[in-house]
């Protein structure tokens, strides 16, 4: 059962093959079994799990049944789950127990879905290995030596070992489609307004997305489908139709136009890789598409302007962890001071205490100019290269990470060198660009992945090209000997 | 040493919407601590700030009253700082582009016109409360007011006198009111002022330092807190001192002003634009609406009851300090279709003790204009004294009838019949032969005793003028 | 652009985080090497370049000045680490 999708799973629960309650059973218990070793759930929620498939069940029985109802899957534990604990992988949110249900949680408990639990994250989304979480690091289920990507670790890693068929991610710098490549699964990263933030905890506000995380993307266009539309609880939410994103998958893709930036198969990109990409390029060219090399010019300057603003908000969005209201509290504050000083100094770990660091100096008088404002103009020349790139191609593909996942602690002692794995995907995020992976083959036995981006809300068309390409290859289907 | 004194105002002006600037929570006064205080309000993470549309109204309102630009386009901005009852760790405002830009205001000092001119007015939240009586070493931190929409308004440094300030103040007071965008409560904090104060050498250009003075909260303490500051100053740059840039705290009971402790550096607010909010875009058609539905300013509304009611400068001042009276004094005028200026006289007069007795204010008289414009058409018309008035007007206080029925019901039509009169008169010359003649004899004093006489055999009743001119004649 | 261990303290007063004092050189030597990143942004000239504050080129849209929360204050509550009287407990606040 747990290596079925959820196309396949929702077929087989229509046609009664067995019941929600089975399949929540099954998935509990490969949970029980495969985590205490991967790590993958902070949180697991049996009981409320089993009941949530005991009413998708009658619903099914009702013939009252949604695409995902009765569908095991999980939660980055990022959003707040009400009644859950919601804990961002933070030590300052181990004890909040979220008194309100995020937009996306609400949409996806009104499809029906059964929640199995809440999934491990690098500390307030800050990472991209998942090591730097209060409840231990991840582990890569196709070796466990190495890390599985983050932020969205946890995620990656239940949705490749078959924990469960689809989870939540969220992608401020690449947290979704750097984890789906490391972990051989496929992932979505949406145009920025197109899933709510409301009750998705924080981390840069005008970077942050959440997304479906599964092994196909047909799956992750029944995911989308849910999570996606207007919310007028988030102000930055976009009030236009969604399409169906389901519709469309299958369309040829005869005239496809696919570019090729010159600047993601510079230096630095591990040949077997770029090797892989090629391959996966070809198989393009035998659906139909055209190739064609294109410049994003000032893509360089992406790593160091997210290092700005991504910092920044951040700094500003996690003033409110203060010990007051909510959250942790040091022991007997002496006073006013103590009490934020030792709040904050214990509640955090150092990656995010860096990052804090680094935005509030970034922000403080007399640097604003030379950093955040400059920063932002930044953004603004690395959206443009893609606007110019979208007049002469449709879709824009390349390597997601520039290497397979690394060992634990590799790129630990050196913050940049663990920023640098984020080349590829950062830029995507300053543009507010859709962005995808998707796995296209193995450098050994680590997952390689390929990033596909879209131009602003052209999501059904991404998840077309790549499930074309799913249609005549099988790595999606690949799975980690458990 | 001749100094001057320099003072810019910062007026903080709570909107009167039904609920928050970013969220729906209310705003009502009053309630139990921390339950008009949600998620939004109490910065739990993962919530998010939507903008109360008429708040975006009531400062656009604001706006067009001073006379200055709406800002096409204003962005929110965050000051970030820590401070228990600033729940996020910041506070979401406006810096770099306001809604509000540059107007001005007229104020009227000791007879003297002067124009304020005002810098800016933006939109932006308020913080909660801090209680330090003692919870045992702790302070209690109450959420409600969090998220309560301002208006701040920023004064140009343009009043050189505490009377000048304080005239602002009450300007600004009574337009906000006017324009029924605020309560103007002091006493809740609905209206709070900070007064940037500095002074220097008469006829120097340059602004002295300045101090800023925090949350005067009644004309009266602005008016003492700026002369003990302005006092201080001057004396610590005569003896070769230098004023500090600080932020101080007027003490009333002491009736002086003390720097803040925690004050000790300026704050780095790092400023920037809030990524949860999207630029605000006000366009013509939605200035347009709002212009429509500006009330008549109250300048405007002096200048029309100088000229259409032919009242004073004085009057006219009075009777538009605030809407509700105005429009009170109207309506009496319009139903008593005669003598605006008698009408002012009793609504400013024995109408307003009235009210003032009884702790009420204009909306809540129990006299309603058509009741007491129908005191004031008896009085016109002689059908009772002035004097008698009053004794009508008590009736109608207590009372819900008209000014003719408590006439009819207790008798007080004034007396004009000559004839009657003159028979009183009589009377009274007949059974007062000593004071005739004594007054005969060149004792005119003794005119009143005759006037006395025939009011008490009246009941008051005799039409004074006439009864004066009857007893004239009879006593020659 | 290298930074100092004073001028990290001053930081991390701005930002309320307690550092260890062993730990300062630590984090200065750490986040001198973030600024050197970020100090390849230098190297282009933006004068000409309009800021990007968003993705997202809309305007902010209105909501209805309405009620809609009910109190929730006994829920919330449950989260707070000290409560007394409906009010959040701090250590006293001198002003």
């Amino acid at each position: 059962m747990h290596e079925k999708t959820i196309a396949e799973l929702a077929l087989g629960l229509k046609n009664k093959e067995y019941s929600s309650q089975e399949l929540t059973q099954a998935f509990l218990s490969r949970v029980k079994t495969l985590n205490p070793d991967l790590n993958a759930f902070i949180t697991v929620t049996e009981e409320s799990a089993l009941a949530a498939a005991e009413g998708a069940d009658a619903a099914l029985a009702r013939g009252e049944a949604g695409p995902l109802t009765g569908i095991p899957i999980a939660q980055k534990d990022i959003f707040c789950t009400k009644g859950v604990r919601s804990s961002c992988g933070s030590k300052m949110l181990d004890n909040f127990i979220s008194p309100y249900d995020a937009t996306v949680v609400e949409r996806f408990n009104q499809a029906g879905t059964v929640m199995l639990g809440k999934l491990n994250m690098d500390e307030f989304a800050m990472g991209s290995s998942n090591e730097t979480s209060f409840y231990g690091p991840v582990k890569n289920p196709w070796d466990t030596g190495t890390v599985p990507g983050g932020s969205s670790g946890g995620s990656a890693s239940a949705v490749a070992a078959r924990l469960v068929p689809g989870a939540t991610g969220t992608d401020t710098g690449g947290s979704i489609r750097q984890p789906a490549a490391f972990c051989g699964i496929t992932g979505l990263k949406p145009t920025y307004g197109l899933v709510s933030r409301w009750g998705m905890i924080a981390f840069a506000s005008s970077l942050d997305q959440a997304g479906p995380m599964a092994r196909t993307a047909e799956d992750c266009a029944l995911m989308l489908q849910a999570m996606a539309g207007f919310d007028p609880r988030d102000s930055t939410s976009v009030d236009q139709p969604v399409p169906d994103y389901s519709a469309t998958l299958g369309q040829p893709l005869e005239g496809l136009r696919i570019g090729l930036p010159r600047e993601f198969f510079g230096e630095g990109l591990d040949s077997e890789i770029a090797r892989l990409i090629h391959e996966a390029v070809d198989e393009y060219r035998k659906l139909g598409a055209t190739v064609k090399d294109i410049s994003l010019p000032n893509m360089h300057l992406s790593g160091p302007a997210y290092y700005v603003v991504a910092p920044a908000e951040c700094s500003s969005n996690l003033a409110r962890l203060d010990g007051v209201r909510y959250g942790y509290r040091c022991a007997e504050p002496k006073d006013l001071k103590d009490l934020y000083m030792r709040s904050r100094g214990e509640g955090f770990g150092a990656e995010v205490k860096r990052r804090i660091l680094i935005g509030t100096y970034a922000l403080s008088a007399g640097y604003y100019d030379a950093y955040y404002l400059k920063a932002q103009k930044i953004r603004r020349l690395i959206s443009e290269d893609f606007k110019r790139a979208y007049q002469e191609v449709d879709v824009i593909m390349g390597p997601t990470s520039p290497s397979v996942a690394f060992r634990f602690g590799e790129k630990s002692a050196d913050p940049i060198a663990m920023y640098l794995s984020d080349i590829y995907t950062i830029a995507v995020n300053l543009a507010g660009l859709p962005g995808m992976s998707i796995p296209v083959g193995f450098s050994g036995k680590l997952p390689v992945g390929m990033q596909i981006i879209g131009n602003y809300f052209s999501e059904a068309q991404l998840l077309n090209v790549a499930h074309r390409y799913q249609q005549v290859t099988d790595w999606h289907r690949r799975s980690p000997s458990l | 040493m001749q100094w001057e004194t320099v003072i810019g105002l910062e007026i903080h002006a709570q909107l009167a919407t039904k609920s928050k600037i970013f969220s729906g929570a209310s705003t009502a006064y009053g309630a139990e601590p921390n339950t008009q205080a949600c998620a939004i309000d109490l910065g739990l993470p993962g919530v998010l700030p939507v903008l109360n549309q008429e708040a975006v109204r009531m400062a656009v309102k604001f706006g067009l009253a001073i006379g200055a630009t709406v800002t096409p386009r204003s962005v929110f901005a965050r000051k970030n700082y820590f401070y228990p009852d600033l729940p996020k760790g910041y506070q979401i405002s406006q810096y770099d582009l306001p809604v509000v830009g540059n107007g001005q205001t007229t104020i009227s000092v000791d007879g003297e016109e002067k124009v304020v001119g005002i810098t800016r007015a933006h939109l932006e939240e308020d913080a909660g409360k801090s209680l330090h009586e003692d919870f045992h070493g702790f302070s209690g931190i109450d959420l409600n007011r969090a998220g309560t929409p301002l208006l701040e308004i920023v004064s140009e440094p343009d009043m050189r006198s505490a009377k000048e300030a304080v005239a602002y103040m009450k300007k600004l007071h009574a337009l906000v009111r006017y324009l029924e965008i605020c309560d103007g409560n002091m006493q809740e904090g609905s209206f709070r002022c900070d007064a940037n104060v500095s002074v220097r050498p008469k006829g120097q250009e340059k602004f002295g330092t300045r101090a800023e003075i925090k949350n005067l909260n009644s004309f009266r303490f602005v008016e003492k807190a700026i002369n003990y500051e302005v006092e201080r100053q001057i004396e610590i740059l005569e003896s070769g001192g230098q004023v500090i840039q600080e932020t101080r705290l007027y003490d009333s009971v002491k009736d002086e002003t003390r720097s803040m402790r925690s004050k000790e550096e300026a704050n780095d607010y790092r400023y920037f634009p809030d990524p949860d909010l999207l630029p605000l875009e006000i366009g013509p058609d939605f200035i347009e609406h709002v212009r429509k539905d500006l009330p008549e300013l109250p300048d405007v509304k002096r200048d029309r009851f100088k000229s259409k009611y032919g009242l004073n400068d004085y009057d006219a001042e009075v009777l538009t300090a605030t809407r509700e009276l105005a429009t009170y004094f109207e309506a009496v005028v319009k139903a008593a279709g005669c003598d605006a200026k008698l009408c002012a006289n009793w609504v400013m007069g024995d109408l307003a003790a009235a009210l003032n007795k009884a702790g009420l204010e204009i909306e809540q008289s129990p006299v309603q204009p058509d009741r007491l414009a129908g005191l004031v058409q008896r009085i016109a018309d002689d059908t009772i004294s002035g004097k008698i008035a009053k004794q009508v007007f008590e009736a109608l206080w207590e009372s819900g009838e008209t000014a003719d029925a408590i006439i009819e019901h207790q008798g007080l039509k004034q007396i004009t019949d000559t004839g009657a009169i003159e028979a009183i008169i009589d009377e009274i010359i007949a059974a007062n032969p000593d004071q005739v003649a004594g007054y005969k004899s060149g004792k005119d004093k003794l005119f009143g005793f005759f006037v006395g006489q025939a009011m008490k055999a009246t009941g008051g009743k005799a039409n004074p003028a006439q009864l004066n001119d009857l007893l004239k004649k009879k006593l020659q | 652009m290298s930074l100092t261990s004073e001028e990290v303290n001053r930081i991390a007063w701005l930002a309320r985080l307690a550092i260890d004092s062993d730990k300062t050189d630590a984090y200065a030597h750490d986040l001198s090497g973030i600024l050197n990143f970020i100090e390849q942004m230098s190297t282009v000239d933006t004068d000409a370049v309009a800021p990007m504050a968003h993705p997202l080129d809309q305007a902010q849209r209105l909501r209805p000045d309405a009620v809609t929360e009910a109190d929730q204050r006994a829920l919330f509550q449950t989260l707070a680490p000290a409560v007394e009287a409906g009010l959040y407990l701090v250590p006293k606040v001198i002003e």
